[in-house]
């Protein structure tokens, strides 16, 4: 086991890959859902064992082939990437466990195995987004997963999904071609793709004009793959169109990685090289950060929809996210990133939640929602926690990062009183959008009673528990995610003076 | 500890609901029962002097969940978990009458939100009673919203709109600001803001709390009261007399007493605005229920009015009138209930909601109006019932300071209650009757009036044996100028 536990950083990729490349050829009904599970499962055993290590000896890294860092390829597991591998793999084997039955009735029978396997291949990306150390590496995942999501999307029976997928692949591609151009001009100026390598040599040529444009060329890239506003556009429909399963498990991590990346190329390679950079990535990003908060809550508030409202409220969580990073302190780094994981917490459950109302319900709008609550008491129970968490409420994992990204706005004297009250009047934003669906479904009587056709299977609901319970665990004994968001803000920030 | 008991309770409401509807009521009363003697059996170690209490979790760093008995906490705890008693006894009569829908549904959220009440009581610091106070909001929102119409939706949205957003918007950034520049947000004698705020801040971190606080209804965020009157009777008692708005002045009352200190917000001239707002509250609430047809709204305005009351007599910041506030908060409650049960008997015995209806049902239904009068006379502040007693300590501690704002607030708001409860105690007692009901009634079903006996003779009782509360109270106050 020793032996097996020092490749952990590889397998964590390397598992869902293979298994992948397995599943296409599971034709039988079912097995490929079992074989891609049993790969999720393992995945995540992986991440936790990481998350582990990670917590008692600080990161772990892993060298391919053992050829040495800048010249092989390395693999680096820090508190940042422990974190998000937790939120991928786990989101993955909710999603999955839970989405049995949601994904067979979604997903053609003949068309299960390649579907299998494209999740598998988007598990294995995200995953290998997180654990890689050197920018190119990162590239590949990217477009492995990416690549893989697109299928996902319009993997389903509604073709309303093909136009959006298509927007998604074009923005998508931009935004990853955006990012290649930049690590191609940073190679072509400091000759290596390792950031740690590369941080440092960047530094003799940092006032050179390539070097900016990178800067920009790479940020913008990211900031269309996390769907930072305004180049959120190809994220609503792709996720309201998209099986349902799906999009619990894209809600709940996709962006979040890109995110992820952007991260740390400005806080480990920019923020100590180029001059100014940490005033200009605040003059820039908290306006947009600010602006998405407002225009994603308020979009949401009016949408009839349940997924596209959901879809607008993740752009406003993203940019909480940003908004945290954007004050470039400590406290502020650390609530973006406990509320990466809190909010995939929150809406990958009220995805799951959502999943489980379309199997009863006639369609997503609201107006089809009426009276659900009387139907499935249970799902709508865990809704309601799960939005509860969204919004903020004590005793959530969203009050946590609510109360985190406060204290760290306030942190910063009166210039944090504006933001303060931003974060509050979009608190109360998200009240009203959730608690649309709340009054629909709790109150609003079914114009005509439809006949009980389907019922939603106990596992999914049991799951959906499973999310509902993380996410008041996390509200009440939030050790775990804060220790690893406080390590790797300390680490991100950690040469600046 | 007392939170875990109504929730265990609240869970096997739900499960006997399923079995039969006397299986539900019995474990509702055993539940209230069992809550009622453990909170009363920490009584006596509170009197000795004790401050019994328990940290659950660390939320954040020096942020924790924690739990610690005090003598105010005790009492209102003490209140909720005896009126509940008799509340449950009061539904159950109620609901039955009305065949009302969804009973289990009703009972399980009762008992919820008596868990949240008992844990706002018990809160050991600001970020567990926020935790609670949130919890009591949402908990309550069914109840509210119970008939499930659309009107009932609206006026619950309202209803949940203002606590959410008052609470939200002005009581969170509020705590957040205690704990950045206190370090600290536990509740302790004395205060703990002394020396680290001072000027206008002081000013304006009271009115967030004030107003944050939006269940203590102080002016402009009263508006939810009247809208809950929506809900069901036993729910408007829980709403007045138990547990939401008592929840809010009782906090407003501990934040000033146990956070910012009696002497320190003494000391600051920023503070008196507060004085200045829970007067005009009183006037103005009074004067709109003068104007009230409806007997639910016209008692939900008289409560805005004895609500300020008791923030007022706290933001006199004088030991005696601190007494007063804690003083009154239990006499309140006993005659806001009895007067709301004697308003839900009326309903469910003759169907009656508007004043002009009222007259000569005193023949009709003798023991709810005797109640009603005795409720309304504590209201008032007439000997011998408990309403005399707080109007007694507020107005010493007023006279303590010279205070003559709350004085002139205090005669003339009596003056206010007086000209509206009166007409109405005349009317059923002396008026008769303008048409014969279609239908002969008497009394509503003896649950219901055994409850509001019992609460008519708590108010009176109250008169009589209040030593024990004073002495609790006085350890509040022990160290104060």
């Amino acid at each position: 086991m020793n032996a097996l536990a020092q490749h952990l950083p590889a397998l964590q990729v390397v598992v869902p890959m293979l298994v992948a490349s397995l599943v296409v050829l599971l034709r039988p009904r079912g097995l490929a859902w079992a074989a891609a599970t049993a790969a999720s499962v393992l995945a995540f055993a992986i991440a936790v064992q990481l998350v582990q290590a990670v917590l008692e000896s600080g990161p772990v890294g892993y060298l391919m082939g053992s050829w040495p860092a800048p010249y092989g390829i390395e693999l680096k597991v820090d508190a940042l990437s422990a974190l998000l591998l937790l939120a991928v793999t786990g989101a993955s084997v909710l999603a999955l466990v839970g989405g049995r039955d949601s994904l067979d009735s979604q997903i053609e029978v003949g068309r299960q195995p390649y579907f299998y396997a494209a999740w598998l291949l988007a598990l294995a990306g995200l995953s290998g987004i997180v654990v890689a150390a050197d920018a190119f590496n990162i590239f590949v995942f990217m477009e492995i997963s990416s690549l893989a999501s697109y299928v996902l999307v319009a993997g389903g029976t509604d073709r309303r999904a093909l136009p959006a997928v298509f927007k998604y692949l074009i923005m998508g591609t931009i935004g990853a071609t955006f990012y290649l151009i930049g690590i191609g001009l940073i190679y072509m100026m400091t000759g290596t793709l390792n950031l740690a390598d590369m941080e440092f040599r960047i530094h003799a040529v940092a006032d050179q004009r390539p070097i900016l444009a990178a800067a920009g060329f790479i940020t913008v890239g990211l900031a269309l793959k996390a769907a930072i506003f305004p180049l959120h556009v190809w994220l609503p429909n792709a996720y309201t169109y998209a099986p349902h399963m799906v999009t619990a498990f894209l809600a709940a991590c996709s962006t979040k990685v890109s995110l992820y990346v952007l991260l740390r190329f400005d806080f480990l390679v920019f923020q100590d090289n180029l001059t100014g950079h940490a005033f200009q990535f605040t003059a820039y990003l908290m306006p947009l950060a600010i602006l998405g908060i407002l225009v994603g809550s308020a979009v949401a508030m009016f949408e009839k929809n349940v997924k596209r409202l959901l879809a607008f409220s993740s752009v406003a969580q993203i940019g909480y996210m940003m908004l945290g990073a954007s004050l470039v302190t400590v406290a502020g780094l650390t609530a973006g990133i406990v509320h990466i994981f809190n909010h995939a917490l929150a809406k990958g459950a009220l995805f799951l939640a959502v999943a489980s109302f379309a199997t009863v319900a006639a369609g997503l709008r609201l107006d089809d929602l009426r009276g659900i609550a009387r139907r499935m008491p249970w799902t709508f129970g865990a809704f309601v926690v799960a939005g509860l968490s969204l919004i903020g409420i004590p005793g959530t994992a969203g009050f946590v990062s609510k109360w985190y990204l406060i204290s760290a706005a306030m942190e910063i004297g009166a210039a944090g009183l504006p933001l303060v009250v931003i974060i509050l009047v979009s608190s109360l934003m998200a009240v009203v959008y959730i608690w649309r669906i709340v009054e629909a479904a709790c109150f609003a009587k079914a114009e005509d009673e439809p006949a009980p056709s389907a019922s939603v299977s106990p596992v999914l609901v049991a799951v959906l528990w499973l999310a509902a319970a993380a996410n008041i665990y996390f509200g009440l004994v939030p050790g775990l995610p804060l220790t690893l968001a406080g390590d790797a803000a300390t680490e991100l920030l950690g040469h600046l003076p | 500890m007392a939170l875990l008991l109504p929730l265990a309770g609240a869970v096997g409401i739900a499960l006997a609901g399923r079995v039969s509807a006397n299986l539900r009521e019995t474990v509702t009363l055993v539940t209230a029962g069992g809550l009622a003697a453990t909170v009363w059996s920490l009584l006596p170690s509170v009197m000795a002097g004790e401050r019994p209490g328990v940290a659950v979790t660390e939320l954040l760093p020096g942020v924790e969940i924690a739990f610690r008995v005090e003598p105010l906490g005790m009492l209102f705890a003490a209140l909720a978990s005896g009126l509940w008693i008799v509340n449950s006894l009061y539904s159950i009569g109620y609901m039955r009458g009305n065949n009302e829908k969804n009973q289990t549904r009703f009972y399980v959220m009762f008992a919820v939100s008596l868990a949240a009440t008992m844990g706002v009581a018990f809160a050991g610091n600001l970020i567990t009673l926020f935790l609670f106070y949130e919890m009591l909001t949402l908990s309550t929102y069914p109840l509210v919203a119970h008939k499930g119409d659309a009107n009932t939706v609206r006026s619950a949205r309202v209803y949940l709109g203002i606590l959410l957003t008052t609470s939200i918007g002005l009581f969170l950034p509020a705590i957040i600001w205690t704990y950045a520049v206190a370090d600290s947000g536990d509740f302790v004698q004395g205060g703990i803001l002394a020396g680290h705020i001072d000027g206008p801040a002081i000013g304006l971190l009271l009115g967030l709390f004030v107003f944050g606080v939006g269940k203590a209804a102080v002016m402009p965020v009263h508006r939810w009261l009247p809208a809950a009157m929506v809900a069901p009777t036993p729910v408007s008692a829980l709403l007045h007399a138990v547990a939401v708005v008592k929840a809010g002045v009782f906090t407003i009352t501990k934040i000033i007493v146990y956070i910012f200190g009696v002497d320190f917000l003494f000391a600051a001239p920023e503070s008196d605005w507060l004085l200045y707002a829970a007067a005009f509250t009183i006037i103005a609430a009074s004067v709109v229920a003068l104007q009230q047809q409806n007997l639910k709204r016209l008692l939900a305005y008289s409560t805005i009015a004895q609500l300020s009351y008791v923030v007022m007599a706290a933001a006199i910041l004088k030991p005696l009138a601190e007494i007063g506030a804690a003083i009154h908060m239990v006499a309140h409650a006993f005659g806001k209930i009895t007067l709301f049960f004697a308003a839900g008997a009326i309903y469910v015995a003759a169907r009656k909601t508007e004043i002009h209806q009222l007259k000569g049902i005193g023949r009709r239904m003798p023991i709810t109006m005797t109640a009603f009068t005795i409720g309304a006379l504590s209201m008032i502040g007439v000997p011998p019932t408990g309403g005399f007693v707080s109007k007694w300590y507020i107005l010493a501690g007023a006279f303590q300071d010279d205070n003559y704002v709350a004085l002139a607030t205090i005669i003339l708001s009596t003056v206010l209650n007086a000209a509206y409860f009166l007409p109405i105690i005349y009317m059923a007692w002396f008026m008769p009757e303008e048409e014969t009901p279609a239908k002969a009634h008497g009394e509503a079903p003896w649950p219901a009036v055994l409850a509001l006996a019992i609460t008519a003779f708590l108010t009176i009782a109250f008169f009589f044996f209040n030593g024990a509360t004073l002495e609790l109270e006085r350890q509040v106050v022990e160290n104060l100028s």
